[in-house]
């Protein structure tokens, strides 16, 4: 891909590299936290799809715009303005995180704040954002806003991915639907998965524009990702942008992923995005090493900090549980 | 006031909750320029235009969307085009919205109307009645009105309420089933109706089954002076335990009645309670009767016989009675 480096934003290309960063310093820690035990339950890394993850939030604007994040995607939780510390407490299990227990890992959000909280059911948020637009529509606020989701190969394959495309191409919503095609659905590989060339074809059937891009490629990323949501901004319906990487870490880390094909990992689609992130930050002078360098120091220290925080806090407590699951408390137990 | 019906009464309540709130909207299959399957939004687009949206045949988008704009504040009322359909949205209703409250704290104020129930001639798939497999999920109140009044009232705070509600509507009632007025002893949902008082049997029951019960009820008056007395539930979920202790309390004996199938289910979950919080007060062990446990026939000869009856209540209050 040809990129017009003078026609990038310095700042926005700063963003996301500084996103990506954060999400792999606080990623390795909470691969460390669980291989000590500290994490109770699993815990599923972005490794790899960094760029297409921050790319995508950088470009949305938090209190407009509206976000479900899905299990790859903390690179753009960290780029939309999740706080690292609703990351870890949700992980650890404080109660002062936004689940407060009640749900764990990347199953979190702040859905009052724009960002849902991702349920385990693949492509269940595609519409549910599309519900979010339709709501803004309908009070009058929806001119230049854009709703955005992330979803794998493996949900490409769903009902779900389908009839939530197809009802915003019906809407004609904002919606930016991305798939991170990371050539494996759990050990599924993507020959199982589905048969078709290249899954951005799809995007002729349900009537919208797709996109392209290399997801181990930082500017490419950048620069898709904002001619999708700008084109969503300015009223022109759906568009779904298929990003290709390899996922770079197991489908949890319980897995290590042994059945990831050798050719695929040493293949253009093995790179790592922060490594070709970093290499393009450096040779198009947005940032020097020693700058990278001192981020990154930042960045581990704020990582450290809100793992500390999140430890020192207590868990909940099922004796001062409401044990309630209705806004209308009246109507538990009956 | 010239006679209403219970289809009346629902497409009252959309009307009036349309009027009054501007953050509630209907979307569902046909519902726009058509006006539904069954009639319940008619001319409501035109009255309400974008606020009355037509859907894709997407019953798990749908839901899902409304389970989105319920949590962006609008109060979305989903028309399933038969229960029987929302089979195919049980994943969002029930993993998504039902569970959206206890894990984020943000409610979910959407409504789901499912026009249930047998009709003759519907077969295995226009005929479910869903309420037990909704109500089995922490998080969802379901309701079941069995009267024009509470077609109209319940509909109204099904939709003010703040929880995702699964709203049974008996197609078989829609027509059949005429009142002077909307307006009726009103009662919040959670509360059990005691539809006919009575003092040597209780029948709990539901929906359309409420009529049948007062038919047996009236067989049984008749023919030996018996009074069987009916609660209508209402809800099903909550399950207003106390008025059906309460009423067998006063009678000694319990039929639970239902038209849905007979596995488990809000019948045995009536049963289940009353024998755990009333066991003292029983004289003859708790009777259930509901639809036989087939799938559900299309032939009127094979229907009328698959779900209860008049005559089967009757036969079913005989034993409970004679034990």
């Amino acid at each position: 891909m040809d990129i017009n480096i003078e026609a990038l934003d310095r700042d926005h290309v700063r963003d996301v590299f500084r996103a990506m960063l954060t999400s792999r310093i606080l990623e390795n820690k909470l691969g460390s936290l669980y291989k000590a035990g500290k994490i109770v339950g699993g815990v599923y890394l972005g490794k790899g799809q960094e760029a297409v993850s921050a790319s995508l939030a950088a470009g949305l604007v938090q209190g407009q715009d509206v976000y479900a994040p899905l299990i790859r995607d903390q690179a753009g939780r960290v780029a939309f303005g999740e706080d690292v510390l609703d990351c870890t407490r949700t992980y650890l299990g404080s109660v002062e995180g936004p689940m407060r227990g009640r749900d764990g890992n990347i199953h979190r959000g702040r859905p009052a704040d724009g960002m849902l909280a991702m349920i385990s059911h693949l492509g269940s948020a595609i519409s549910a954002i599309c519900g979010m637009l339709v709501a803004k529509r309908l009070r009058g606020a929806m001119d230049g806003v854009v709703g955005a989701t992330c979803v794998g190969d493996g949900c490409t394959s769903t009902g779900a991915f389908h009839e939530g495309l197809n009802t915003a191409a019906v809407e004609g919503l904002p919606l930016v639907l991305t798939v991170a095609n990371n050539q494996y659905a759990y050990s599924t590989p993507n020959d199982r998965q589905f048969a078709c060339e290249d899954l951005v074809d799809k995007a002729v059937g349900y009537g919208v524009r797709g996109h392209r891009v290399d997801g181990t490629d930082m500017l490419a990323c950048i620069v898709t990702m904002q001619d999708a949501v700008s084109r969503a901004r300015a009223g022109e319906g759906p568009q779904l942008v298929v990003a290709s990487m390899l996922r770079l870490t197991g489908h949890g880390e319980h897995d290590d992923g042994s059945y990831v094909d050798d050719g695929l990992r040493s293949s253009e689609l093995g790179r790592d995005s922060i490594d070709v992130g970093r290499g393009q930050m450096i040779e198009h002078g947005f940032a020097d090493e020693a700058e990278i360098a001192a981020w990154e120091v930042d960045i581990a220290e704020s990582v450290q900090a809100a793992v500390a925080q999140a430890q020192k806090e207590s868990g909940p407590d099922p004796y001062a549980d409401d044990w309630t699951a209705y806004a209308n408390g009246a109507l538990q137990n009956g | 006031m010239s006679d209403v019906t219970y289809i009346d009464g629902i497409h009252a309540a959309l009307n009036k909750a349309l009027a009054d709130d501007p953050s509630v909207f209907l979307y569902g299959q046909d519902i726009g320029k058509f006006g539904g399957a069954f009639k319940a939004t008619k001319g409501l687009q035109d009255l309400y235009p974008g606020r009355v949206l037509d859907a894709p045949i997407s019953e798990d988008a749908m839901a899902g969307l409304a389970i989105g704009a319920a949590i962006e504040g609008a109060r979305p009322v989903l028309e399933m085009q038969f229960a029987d359909f929302s089979s195919v949205a049980f994943n969002q209703i029930v993993n998504h919205a039902a569970t959206h409250f206890y894990r984020t704290g943000v409610p979910v104020p959407m409504t789901v109307r499912l026009p249930s129930g047998g009709t003759p001639g519907s077969g295995p798939f226009h005929s479910q009645s869903m309420e037990s497999l909704y109500a089995h999920y922490p998080g969802l109140v379901v309701v079941t009105p069995a009267t024009v009044a509470d077609a109209y009232s319940m509909l109204l705070d099904s939709i003010a309420m703040d929880d995702p509600v699964i709203y049974c509507e008996h197609k078989f009632l829609y027509r059949w089933l005429k009142s002077e007025s909307f307006e009726g002893d009103y009662l919040p949902i959670g509360k059990a109706r005691i539809t006919r008082p009575g003092k040597h049997a209780t029948v709990v029951t539901y929906s359309a089954m409420v009529h049948e019960a007062v038919r047996a009820a009236e067989i049984l008056q008749a023919e030996g002076g018996w009074e069987i007395e009916v609660v209508d539930l209402r809800s099903v979920k909550p399950l207003d335990t106390d008025t059906v202790i309460a009423s067998v309390a006063r009678t000694g004996r319990l039929l639970a009645l239902g038209e849905a199938f007979p596995w488990g289910g809000v019948t045995a979950e009536v049963v289940s309670r009353v024998c755990a919080d009333g066991f003292h007060l029983l004289d003859a062990p708790p009777v259930r009767l509901n639809a036989k446990d087939t799938p559900i026939p299309y032939h009127p000869k094979l229907w009328s016989a698959h779900r209860p009856t008049p005559e089967s209540i009757v036969h079913a209050l005989r034993k409970l009675l004679n034990y």
